[in-house]
């Protein structure tokens, strides 16, 4: 049967690696290709790259970054960030990369998931939400720019959309909990589990090997992402997936 | 020397770059003319099957196959490439495919047997099982490779190397005399991958010579 899915992921910007808490705050973490290497050894399943670069030149970079890993490595992997047009995509995956995530263009214009998933499949096309809990409401939230806009989805209701608008698979970060390290949103993951019938990468606030076995077992979502307690050493790849098989989940 | 057939249908690039890894040489290519001078072929494929069988059939690359095969040159068709040596799809209303080995192609239920819904795509690192002896899996003692699909290839067993369990038994490495395929992706599959990559490059140069 499937195995779960362990996935670091890289925030890129001009071509080198770096980490934000909460958005905010970066930090260098170093050479995209070097990370890259490190965790494939170390037994990553996936590999997620999310382009926060904010120049032309930036975006340029992140290609030649693309063809670096995949020419380097035998693990899939996702790229995000400045995904806008049907050209964007084309050229993120002719250079050797898996599947696109996308975010705010897909929320200006959801046919824009439609119309990547009709040209490149939907087995390419990741969604990835931003959501953030509003105590009036009493749900979650979709963000969009990285963070900054408040969307009038709800992310429930925008996870529907984007699986039915042809998304293949589902990025879900939790504002709320990432930086924090206190685990993974479950009640988010649940909610959104509920609807949907697409694979779920939850993201936002590992802090434990045990966070991605509760992401997996209670949030029941296919794989989990996290960055800065990969990047910082404080647990390994090998350490998760050791805590996963424990507790009765399958790995590879 | 093996020609990687471009039809603008997906991931060439890691592909060849896991040949380059390997020393197998090989060569991209959609023109047939250039094609003519490859020992054996890898049709990769990422997308829908009826545009794929469209471009196949309009550029001529179709017929030329049907050469190739029928001249006993090895072929591996990879992904949605696997899935065109079949005889037809129900992807996007029924297609005849290429029709090199039995079988048809049919999208994942998303429901079991018992009612229970589960997730389409098959997306993710999935055990193969050995069901067939054949030289492809030589160097292939266990592990897991990457797949991501939604459709999914009913066949005869006498074609299956090697399946995986996805809800229900999923053809993983296909064969039937020079005619390959695999629906996950080895060149994205780790050493596993790597490893059938190598053999399927090892089984070229031995038929070659």
């Amino acid at each position: 049967m499937l195995t779960k899915r362990i996935i670091p992921c890289l925030d890129v910007k001009e071509g080198r690696v770096v980490k934000g808490t909460q958005f905010l705050s970066l930090k260098d973490a170093g050479d995209p290709l070097e990370l890259a290497l490190f965790y494939n050894e170390q037994g990553a399943d996936e590999l997620v790259f999310l382009d926060i670069s904010a120049s032309h030149e930036g975006r340029e970079i992140i290609v030649d970054v693309v063809k670096e890993v995949a020419g380097s490595l035998a693990i899939p992997f996702t790229v995000g960030g400045g995904i806008y047009s049907i050209e964007d995509i084309r050229r993120i995956l002719r250079a050797g990369a898996d599947k696109v995530s996308m975010n705010t263009a897909a929320l200006m214009r959801p046919d824009f998931i439609k119309e990547s998933a009709r040209v490149f499949g939907s087995q390419c096309i990741v969604v990835a939400i931003d959501a953030k809990y509003d105590p009036v409401r009493n749900d979650w939230r979709v963000y969009t720019h990285g963070g900054r806009k408040e969307t009038s989805w709800s992310a429930v209701d925008w996870a529907r959309e984007a699986e039915r608008l042809g998304a293949g698979e589902l990025l879900v970060t939790s504002m709320d909990h990432d930086g924090e390290k206190k685990g993974f949103n479950i009640p988010l993951l649940k909610a959104i589990d509920e609807v949907i019938s697409i694979p779920v990468i939850a993201s936002g606030g590992a802090g434990a090997t045990h966070h991605f076995t509760e992401a997996f077992n209670e949030g029941k979502a296919d794989a989990a992402l996290a960055a800065s307690i990969f990047h910082y050493k404080e647990t390994s790849i090998e350490e998760v997936k050791y805590d996963v098989k424990e507790k009765g989940g399958l790995v590879r | 020397m093996i020609g990687i057939i471009d039809y603008d249908m997906g991931n060439l690039y890691s592909v060849s770059k896991a040949l380059e890894r390997l020393e197998i040489p090989y060569f991209i290519s959609k023109n047939i003319d250039e094609l003519m001078e490859a020992d054996a072929y890898i049709l990769p494929g990422v997308g829908a099957f009826p545009d794929a069988m469209k471009t196949l059939q309009e550029t001529g690359l179709q017929a030329f196959l049907d050469t190739k095969v029928y001249q006993k040159k090895p072929l591996l068709g990879i992904c949605l490439g696997m899935q065109l040596l079949f005889e037809s799809s129900e992807e996007y209303g029924q297609t005849r495919g290429l029709a090199y080995l039995p079988g048809t192609v049919e999208r994942f239920s998303g429901n079991t047997l018992n009612g229970d819904a589960y997730k389409v795509p098959h997306m993710g690192w999935n055990e193969l099982v050995v069901k067939k002896k054949a030289p492809i899996i030589q160097l292939f003692t266990n592990g897991h490779v990457y797949f991501v699909h939604s459709y999914v290839v009913r066949t005869d067993s006498s074609v299956v190397v090697a399946e995986s369990n996805y809800h229900q038994a999923v053809p993983a490495i296909v064969q039937e005399g020079m005619i390959y395929g695999m629906q996950f992706h080895p060149e994205k599959s780790g050493d596993v991958g790597m490893n059938l990559l190598k053999q399927y490059g090892q089984l070229v140069k031995e038929r070659k010579v």
